[in-house]
């Protein structure tokens, strides 16, 4: 049975099995509950097949929060084994995987998920179009990701995860050192959903550049889809880079060639300056949204205009510049030289420029404010000093001499996750809580939204803050244990304990969606929040075509000057309407794809060709097909305007 | 601007909002091809030298079966802007020949590169044998691959401007396919001067 050898778990614990009886209990839960409730037809027509970008941002954002609680159940572990010296609660080998699949659940999974789900559901309402440019690919897009997302996580249980943390850097990750099959899945997973996250790239880039709603000129964007536009151009430009890695890293470990090994001429460092060419304007891919995000919840809970629009918009376009010119600071100990480091250490810096700029741009948008405190709002004003704090150890982290003594502790873990936690976390929590109604048709509880806050934002304090002391006295990240007089138990155990209030925040907030399901108020009419952008502008819930009628815009808050300026947004009279079909080739694409990556990992190479043969023959299904999408009426358009209409009377 | 389903003033594969829409969709996905292909440029600069035991570009490069991959795809480029040329004149059948003799260029310049990477294992330098020849294979190989996707797609094109004639549709799928062959005959002068001209020096 030597071919059944290989999916086998190299280091078992009774961790794994409980996973294993997990996974396989919820698919047959999955699987019974939707033969009994009579589901499949619906979950078919209505979400596998479906094109329609809500529904697409709404899948993005479930399976975003799976990986949340996928990534924070290891990030609890990894606390817990080293709350106390010389834990055994996970032996070596398990510590490296778990902190390997943190790092790149949360990262590709969750945040990108994340991200994406909300330009989704946002981007075309908010520019007033009726979808995508090309809404078939957006499904195929979120199903790639999709698949990318459960081939990773399939890691755990059949072959072993990765274990040479989520840089996976060479020759740590070659075959020598990291025989078993967890970096394949790396390579295969990543390559996969990176696909899915390029295709959507170009799909924004497009709709945002050719389908906005006549009078919203570039500059008079709302500031979510600016941030849009500007993460999805990052995106392009990227993520080639990550294939390309990628593909080498493949290559290296399956096939034996010699791009990053330690012999016949090949060089480990090259992977480490592809992956950061790819990794670090991929940090800016993810806080660029989050940054658009605050934009919004913030000049509509301040009551104001947003201060200084186009240097907001300017400052933006600088970072992304800039992003692509700072990658050598992630390894400046690893042998550059001094000029080298300098220069990266000058432009690494300069970022902090036009990020101070938004800061206070921010700052100056609540001065003399009517300011709300909602539960979005709050994470707003939160983000803002944790943030600065952890862009500040950032800067202390750019400076080359001295990032010497930082480098690879404690120090630098507290800084990025005081950098991503208030900057993207704790945007997705506030963008979730402030479309939500627009979503789903109804709000979330205000109290307890504002105790799972209090948790998180407390939390995060208390588990990061003292990496910067521990970090500072010598800590090495990614240590499994340490002895008892080094003295770093204390914060440590701090650390766990912010850990517990993160996830009892998190807790909270899935607690928060169920009781709000169940009780919360469905009359909240369009515009809960009393907004100023054009996705308040349509009903609630938003009808399939988005707006009856294509919006006319003056400004980059139409809605607002609709409500207060006397600016007329629908001035047209109703004319049919043209949306696309739904199909079902993009998921049975991505299933093929899946196969592909599966098989693969595992060097089956006749199920890889005969999935390759798969794939083709769906992209040829699509090139022949004659679909020209349906047309809805005008009497249907006034039958659903009316019915959303009377659902709100009552 | 102003959005117009039908413009007569455009060629054919411009006419429609979605057409124009797909073929900047395009001209954005090429922007990340170019990044793709710079990385394989940036990655073989810096392994170029790191033969290990293996040969150098100078000892194992042939300038015959090189120059005629160039002088063929050079000109398949040349055909398929005829065959676009045509199209816009409304000549089906004159496209659909020059259409033809692209892809049978670009199937003779896939045969010379098949016959040069055999010749190159033939000669000690295959996938494994140094970081040299790893990247110098994966890069042509990926060109290589892009043509081979190519012959395909073109074909499909074909059989689909066959079937139902020069709609905005066909013609949009055309041009499209145009923009792509003549990014890869791009690729390859990269390829040429930089592969094997500077290795040969």
């Amino acid at each position: 049975m030597d071919f059944f050898e290989r999916f086998l778990i190299p280091h078992p614990s009774p961790i794994i099995y409980a996973s294993m009886a997990a996974i396989v209990l919820t698919t047959i839960a999955i699987i019974v509950g939707l033969t009994y409730f009579k589901k499949w037809g619906y979950l078919w027509r209505e979400w596998l097949t479906t094109v329609d970008h809500k529904k697409i941002g709404i899948m993005y954002l479930i399976s975003a929060l799976l990986m949340l609680f996928r990534g924070g159940v290891d990030a609890i572990m990894m606390r817990a084994q080293t709350s106390m010296p010389e834990n055994t609660l996970l032996d070596a080998q398990h510590y490296n995987e778990i902190f390997s699949t943190h790092g790149v659940v949360m990262i590709f999974f969750m945040a990108m998920g994340f991200i994406i789900a909300l330009m989704n559901f946002v981007i075309p309402l908010q520019i007033g179009a009726r979808d995508v440019a090309y809404p078939r690919l957006n499904a195929v897009s979120f199903w790639l990701y999709f698949m990318g997302a459960m081939l990773f996580n399939l890691s755990f249980v059949i072959g072993g995860s990765p274990s040479s943390g989520w840089t996976s850097y060479f020759p740590l990750a070659g075959s020598e050192l990291s025989p078993s099959v967890g970096t394949n899945y790396y390579m295969l997973a990543l390559q996969i959903s990176g696909l899915g996250t390029l295709m959507t790239g170009i799909n924004f880039i497009v709709t945002i550049l050719k389908m906005r709603a006549p009078g919203m000129t570039l500059m008079k964007m709302p500031m979510f889809t600016w941030s849009g536009l500007i993460t999805n151009i990052i995106i392009v430009f990227a993520f080639p880079v990550l294939t390309v890695a990628l593909a080498m890293g493949t290559m290296d470990r399956l096939f034996g060639t010699n791009f990053f090994t330690t012999t016949d001429g090949g060089m480990d460092m090259l992977w480490a300056n592809l992956f950061w060419v790819w990794g670090h304007p991929e940090v800016y891919i993810l806080i660029l949204p989050a940054f658009g995000i605050y934009s919004e919840v913030i000049s509509t809970f301040a009551k104001r205009n947003l201060y200084g629009y186009n240097s907001m918009v300017a400052s933006m376009v600088v970072i992304s510049l800039l992003s692509f010119v700072v990658w050598v600071h992630h390894f400046f100990t690893m042998g550059q030289g001094a000029m080298v480091n300098s220069i990266f250490s000058i432009t690494t810096m300069a970022i902090a420029i036009p990020t101070g700029i938004k800061i206070f741009n921010w700052l100056l948008t609540l001065w003399k404010g009517k300011i709300v405190f909602t539960v979005p709002m709050l994470y707003s004003l939160a983000f803002i000093p944790i943030f600065t704090i952890g862009g500040v150890t950032g800067v202390m982290l750019g400076m080359s001499a001295a990032d010497y003594q930082y480098h690879n502790t404690m120090f630098l873990v507290a800084h990025f996750h005081l950098v991503i936690i208030p900057g993207v976390v704790f945007a997705m929590l506030a963008g979730l809580t402030y479309w939500w109604p627009k979503m789903f048709g109804f709000m979330l509880n205000e109290r307890i939204g504002k105790w799972a806050f209090s948790f998180i934002s407390i939390g995060t304090c208390v588990a990061f803050f003292p990496m910067f002391i521990s970090g500072l006295d010598g800590q090495a990240r990614r240590m499994y244990t340490y002895s008892e007089s080094t003295g770093f138990g204390i914060w440590n155990m701090i650390s766990f304990i912010g850990a517990i209030g993160l996830a009892i925040g998190f807790i909270l907030i899935v607690y928060n969606i169920y009781y709000s399901t169940r009780y919360a108020s469905r009359d909240v009419g369009d515009d809960p929040w009393d907004a100023r952008s054009l996705e308040w502008a349509t009903h609630n819930p938003v009808p399939e075509y988005n707006f009856a009628i294509t919006p006319h815009v003056n400004s980059s808050q139409a809605l607002w000057d609709s409500k207060k300026n006397g600016h007329t947004l629908f001035r047209d009279g109703l004319k049919e309407i043209h949306m696309p079909n739904n199909s079902g080739v993009p998921f049975v694409m991505s299933v093929f794809f899946f196969i592909f990556g599966f098989s693969f990992i595992f060097s089956m190479w006749i199920t890889v060709i005969a999935s390759l043969i798969g794939i083709f023959a769906c992209m040829l299904h699509r090139s022949f097909e004659n679909d020209h999408g349906h047309h809805i009426s005008v009497e249907e358009i006034k039958r659903t305007e009316s019915e959303v209409r009377g659902a709100k009377n009552e | 601007m102003l959005k117009m389903n039908n413009n007569n003033t455009q060629p054919l594969e411009y006419s429609t909002e979605q057409g124009r829409m797909n073929i900047l969709g395009f001209w954005i996905f090429i922007g990340a091809e170019i990044m793709l292909f710079g990385t394989l440029f940036a990655s073989y600069f810096t392994l170029e030298t790191r033969t290990g035991s293996g040969p150098a570009g100078a000892e194992i490069f042939e300038l015959p079966p090189v120059l005629a991959e160039t002088l063929l795809l050079l000109t398949s480029s040349f055909i398929i802007g005829l065959g676009i040329h045509a199209m816009r004149l409304g000549r089906k059948k004159a496209m659909m020949t020059f259409f033809i003799i692209t892809l049978i260029l670009g199937a003779a310049f896939l045969g010379f590169e098949i016959y040069e990477f055999i010749h190159y294992v033939h000669e000690g330098a295959s996938l494994q044998t140094s970081a040299f020849t790893s990247i110098l294979l994966t890069t042509l190989g990926t060109h290589g691959l892009h043509v081979t996707f190519g012959l395909a797609w073109g074909i499909v094109i074909l059989i689909q401007v066959i079937k139902r004639g020069l709609t905005p549709q066909t013609a949009n799928k055309s041009f499209i396919f145009s923009l792509y062959w003549h990014f890869l005959d791009v690729v390859w002068i990269f390829i040429f001067s930089f592969i094997y001209l500077k290795g040969m020096m």
